[in-house]
């Protein structure tokens, strides 16, 4: 029986990774948000409880035409978005063949950005750059997710993320 | 209007398009937004429950008097209650009566890892399973309708991948359902032996109306495929096996119970191979067995935790389950986390701690590893007066929250009273119940959407439920309650010490920083003990505290014997 193990050629899957607090939930959600006003059928994975303690913190976002499951299988990542160093051993393994690592701009990241709290629209800026997303759809997820009073420094901070010059595998 | 809606918004959701008017929960991940999010329509009225016992018979009086109605709940929240369950089953309804019940297959957030589907058979209730938060949508409507139409609660299964997964939605708007009147008759709502019989015959002869409805409901759906390999799966087992196998013929049971007999076997008769895909019990393996259908099962392995899209070529060829990943970052109480100062001390003292269900049960890993036992709620009084008839001369203490003291606390402390029992119960009043997110309870004041309420007030509750002596210390004094807490331990009675400090996710105040002065440090390693996320050390066992992370909390200022941490003087 014909059987095909990889996603259907039109999803997109992208893991986000790295310990509690650090936003990643919020980064997935833009993430997620934007694939919605592209007009996708989105899936999203999301922890909660216990796991949200500062201990490890996985969301995944699939998008394309039809998507099943809210998880992306190992091998199957098209991008790879790591907060933490210490968690690329762990997720390194979701990220496919070819597909792109963002871990690599974690240490600049970190740099490139004067608060903390920012790194997860920063790294969703990086992100951006690499989706065939419209700006638009972009800035509409910033709104939907950032209070009015953070939203201007986030947005300043997405678009520092998406015009950074990277040059990923 | 699409929106991006997780399992369990679209549950509130769709409740809210059905017309709930009450909706009762206690907080339990993956459950707890469900009811959290119904609090967020005016027309619905909202609350957290005292318990689930209490919540469902809330939400079923509702339903009783006329309204729709909705109880949700993790799936150890619906073994407390089970009790209602099992005899408004027999009562039946009168205003449409949903019971959400979310399982947590791998136990990301749970003490145990039940399949509540069982509880369909058992109750004798009928049971939908949705496989996404579009279904989740549908069949949450579709249940109130069974609902009425049957007489019956409907059960609606979620696991934590469905509450917490998130999809694009359709939402709609509300259509409001009419109340309808207060029944006053015995026969159907007074479950003395003479009315229950005949009740219980209703019962039965209500599955016979719902199993004729499993075989037509649109939600057990056929998907055709190339006539070789035919799944029978449900919940987000489904979404695997077409992932995985999306040229195959599909039967997705959308009513987990009771099953369509008729249409599973006219299912079999269309492929080579029937395989049976689901997570946790063999819930319809055993019913295909029964049936007499023979299909491929997965191997005992994958009765353990999750499945997932690699999982279904694995179960077509009869393979064990593969080892999961490894865990990676292990969970800590948050920086400045009050229950960090209460577990010091009690590591410090080497007393044995019985606890229950909430943060603290963090306590239990190393470095801090000063949490010796955690059933269910309760249990950090239930099992102190246990352990104290076998055990009279071992020093003990249990501990609890203020939300798992309401929760099931207070009838153990009644219990030990009433019943002689010596010794001490620990209430860590952190004011919030934390783990699931932070949500009100009664010993808080306010309601499920912040409205001043009466607050329980836990001193007179402690009292008057026996306790000899009852104490009340901020804990992060962590002298004062060393010495109180030796003190209570030495006597023989049955004391409360209410330990009051807030949860770090209300109290967000910090203060400075404290400075390391390396010169004076010994490398002896006892402030990485406290287990503190801001703390860590280096190789050569010298420390750094990362200014991001911590509050000022200066729990390490006070455990450092060489005063190497210095408290920030203004």
């Amino acid at each position: 029986m014909e059987r095909s193990r990889s996603m259907k050629r039109d999803v997109c899957n992208i893991v986000f990774g790295g310990v509690g607090g650090q936003g990643i939930l919020k980064a997935s959600e833009i993430c997620a948000l934007a694939a919605l006003y592209e007009g996708h059928h989105v899936r999203k994975s999301e922890v909660h409880g216990m796991a949200q303690r500062g201990g490890s913190v996985e969301s995944h976002v699939r998008f394309g035409s039809a998507v099943y499951s809210a998880l992306v299988p190992v091998g199957s990542a098209d991008f790879l978005v790591c907060f933490h160093a210490e968690e690329h051993e762990r997720l390194k393994p979701f990220l496919k063949e070819g597909g792109t690592d963002l871990t690599a701009c974690l240490g600049p990241a970190l740099r490139a950005v004067t608060r903390r709290q920012h790194l997860n629209t920063y790294l969703v800026g990086v992100l951006s750059a690499r989706l065939p997303f419209e700006e638009a759809s972009w800035m509409k997820a910033l709104e939907a997710v950032f209070d009015a009073r953070i939203l201007k420094e986030n947005i300043k901070v997405f678009v520092a993320g998406r015009s950074a010059q990277y040059d990923l595998e | 209007m699409r929106m991006l809606l997780s399992g369990n918004e679209a549950v509130a959701q769709g409740a809210w398009e059905a017309g709930v008017s009450v909706a009762c929960a206690y907080p339990g991940t993956p459950s707890t937004e469900i009811v959290e999010n119904l609090a967020r329509y005016p027309e619905v009225d909202a609350q957290w429950s005292v318990n689930e016992k209490v919540a469902f018979e809330v939400a079923f009086g509702a339903a009783m008097g006329g309204k729709r109605s909705l109880f949700a709940c993790k799936h150890v929240g619906l073994n407390v209650a089970m009790d209602p369950l099992m005899t408004v089953s027999y009562t039946g309804i009168s205003g449409g009566f949903v019971v959400v019940v979310c399982d947590d297959p791998q136990m990301h957030s749970s003490q145990n890892e039940q399949d509540s589907r069982w509880m369909g058979i058992f109750a004798k209730v009928p049971m939908l399973e949705p496989a996404g938060p579009r279904e989740a949508l549908a069949f949450v409507k579709e249940a109130f309708e069974i609902s009425e139409a049957y007489d019956t609660p409907v059960l609606l299964r979620m696991t934590t991948r469905v509450s917490h997964s998130k999809e694009d939605v359709e939402v709609g708007g509300r259509v409001e359902v009419e109340t309808r009147p207060l029944c006053r008759d015995v026969s159907k709502y007074v479950m003395v032996p003479r009315n229950a019989r005949g009740r219980h015959a209703a019962v039965e002869e209500r599955m016979r109306k719902l199993e004729a409805l499993a075989e037509r409901i649109e939600c057990n759906r056929v998907e055709d495929g190339d006539g070789e390999l035919g799944f029978v799966t449900a919940g987000a087992a489904y979404n695997y096996v077409k992932e995985a196998y999306p040229e195959a013929a599909v039967l997705k049971l959308g009513m987990a119970y009771p099953f369509c007999d008729e249409k599973i076997a006219a299912f079999a008769r269309t492929v080579k191979q029937v395989v049976v895909v689901e997570e946790l019990d063999p819930f319809i393996e055993e019913h295909l067995k029964a049936l007499g259908i023979a299909a491929k099962a997965k191997d005992r392995s994958f009765r353990l935790g999750e499945l997932g899209t690699e999982s279904v070529q694995d179960i077509v060829e009869r393979r064990e389950k593969r080892p999961t990943q490894a865990t990676g970052h292990k969970p800590s109480f948050c920086a400045g986390c009050p229950h960090r100062f209460a577990f010091w001390v009690l590591k410090k003292m080497k007393v044995y701690v019985a606890g229950d269900i909430g943060c603290y049960a963090l306590a239990s890993l190393p470095p801090l590893s000063s949490l010796h036992a955690c059933v269910c709620m309760g249990t950090g009084v239930t099992l102190v007066e246990g352990i104290g008839r076998a055990q009279p001369d071992e020093p003990l203490v249990g501990v609890l929250g203020d939300s798992t003291f309401v929760h099931s606390g207070i009838t153990g402390l009644i219990n030990a009273a009433y019943n002689k029992a010596k010794g001490v119960v620990i209430v860590l009043d952190n004011s919030i119940t934390a783990m699931t997110g932070g949500q009100q309870n009664p010993a808080t004041g306010l309601t499920i959407r912040n409205e001043p309420t009466k607050k329980l007030d836990l001193e007179a509750v402690c009292r008057s439920c026996g306790a000899d002596n009852v104490d009340v210390i901020d804990h992060r004094d962590i002298r004062a309650f060393e010495a109180l807490v030796k003190r209570r331990v030495g006597e023989k009675a049955l004391s409360v010490i209410i330990a009051r400090s807030p949860c770090k996710m209300i109290d967000r105040s910090r203060s400075a920083m404290p400075a390391y002065e390396k010169d004076l440090c010994k490398r002896c390693g006892v402030c990485v003990q406290i287990d503190c996320p801001a703390l860590t050390a280096a190789e050569d066992g010298s420390i750094s505290i990362d200014g991001a992370l911590c509050v000022g909390c200066n729990l390490c200022t006070e455990v450092c014997p060489f005063g190497a941490i210095k408290k920030h003087e203004a």
